[in-house]
């Protein structure tokens, strides 16, 4: 039985048909339909974050979707992170990443990185403590998680600075 | 690994929903946020033939309290929602439901996952099963019949087991008084994980004394279970540590990879304890 589905997605701000079959979860059709290979799978069953994505801002286990219910949602990547930041293609947030050496072998980073970017938005000022709660989300066996949470504390207290200046 | 084949359908209305269910028979399944379901689609410990996707019905997602203080909460709630629910919707009352939520997974479980999935889902040691069973929630389905009321503690049957007829939808649940002296604690080895022994108390209390109160208990039983013996215990002006060593001495835990039943019973002691300290704790 394959039961194929024409579906529309948005993702980072374009619009996407797609017909896959209905059991393809959103990780799968955005790395093998829409070569969107930045986003990770690991697990599949919801354990690792490694597929964190944003669905309408919020951060979800894309493993733990199907992409048939994300339809009239907003879903956004990793590979929109550097978008309109001119020369230095890195945002603020990878940015930080890479200064506090917040990953080591880079496998579960896409997901660290969307998962804080949702966060963040929601929670701007978020503490030091909450950041490290949030984190405990996903898996990574490099870092021991100091750097992570040191690259995302600093992007927050960069954004909070820029937004008083402003 | 990737889930078995199914078709999809996406209901358009709860009316919708229930006469899909009923079209399509046992061998489908309601999807929400899909937290539970979709890990086990995966692993393939579930195969459903049919998935009715209840998700696009923005009608069961609410938070409201009515005129004589109860709270209703649709089933499409997610429980981030109700983490981050403005003050006046759950306090004064039911301010256990916002601070059990983050015993819930993390963030993005949080997220999708729905109140009304959790239930219907129906793992004993769900937070949701232990808050609707101690706090007395009465949960509403809707089946080609029309609507009815099943109080929590007759909702849930043993192991992913409940009340809900093949063609019922669990559309709300509604918490009918306010829990001013709850507390929902549970002892998992990493946080996020699912609790080996998770305990939700409501207290009936006034100025500091304690005239009753209902126990709640997960991971003892093949359902969430409530424990008269501890209750009466409460109600007899016992101990908070009386209350508790009842309650251990009146359940018969399972033993497995995460626990043998004398360590589920030092775990249901420690935490009926914590939690009916925690519930009279301003």
């Amino acid at each position: 039985m394959t039961d194929l589905q024409l579906m529309t997605l948005d993702v980072n701000g374009e619009e996407h048909e797609v017909v896959a079959e209905s059991r393809r979860t959103l990780v799968d059709v955005l790395r093998h339909d829409l070569r969107l290979t930045g986003t990770h799978v690991g697990c599949e069953h919801g354990i690792c974050g490694a597929c964190t994505v944003l669905v309408d801002d919020r951060p979800v286990r894309a493993c733990l979707m199907f992409a048939a219910q994300a339809e009239g949602t907003r879903i956004r990547t990793v590979e929109s992170l550097s978008q309109g930041t001119g020369e230095c293609e890195l945002s603020d947030l990878q940015r930080a990443f890479s200064e506090h050496h917040g990953l080591q072998c880079g496998f579960c980073t896409p997901g660290f990185l969307m998962l804080a970017e949702g966060f963040l938005a929601e929670r701007p000022d978020a503490s030091k403590e909450e950041i490290r709660e949030v984190v405990a989300a996903n898996l990574c066996r490099c870092t021991g998680y100091q750097t992570i949470v040191e690259a995302i504390d600093d992007c927050a207290a960069a954004r909070r600075r820029a937004g008083k200046e402003n | 690994m990737k889930p078995a084949p199914f078709r999809y359908h996406r209901a358009r209305s709860t009316e919708d929903a229930t006469r899909l269910l009923a079209e399509l028979g046992a061998d489908a399944k309601v999807i929400a946020g899909g937290q539970s379901l979709v890990a086990m689609m995966n692993y393939r410990l579930a195969r459903p033939a049919h998935l009715v996707d209840i998700g696009g019905l923005r009608a069961l997602d609410h938070l409201h309290r009515d005129a004589d203080g109860g709270l209703h909460i649709g089933a499409l709630t997610t429980h981030h929602t109700v983490e981050t629910a403005p003050p006046g919707v759950l306090e004064p009352g039911f301010g256990v439901l916002r601070r059990a939520m983050r015993w819930i997974g993390h963030l993005p479980i949080r997220t999708r996952g729905t109140v009304g999935g959790s239930l219907a889902h129906a793992d004993a040691t769900a937070e949701w099963c232990l808050l609707a069973v101690a706090l007395g929630a009465e949960l509403v389905a809707e089946g080609p019949h029309g609507r009815r009321r099943i109080r929590a503690e007759d909702f849930f049957f043993g192991y992913y087991t409940t009340a809900l007829d093949p063609g019922e939808l669990l559309v709300e649940a509604v918490f009918p008084r306010p829990a001013p002296h709850a507390a929902l604690t549970e002892f998992a080895e990493r946080h996020g994980d699912f609790a080996i022994v998770a305990a939700a108390i409501d207290l009936d209390a006034e100025d500091g004394s304690v005239r009753g109160g209902r126990v709640a208990l997960g991971g003892v039983a093949p359902a969430t279970v409530r424990v008269p013996e501890a209750e009466a215990v409460l109600a007899g002006g016992g101990t908070f540590a009386e209350c508790a060593a009842a309650a251990a001495d009146a359940s018969d835990p399972p033993g497995d990879a995460n626990g043998s039943p004398e360590y589920r019973r030092h775990l249901i002691r420690t935490l009926v304890r914590r939690a009916c300290e925690e519930a009279m704790s301003p």
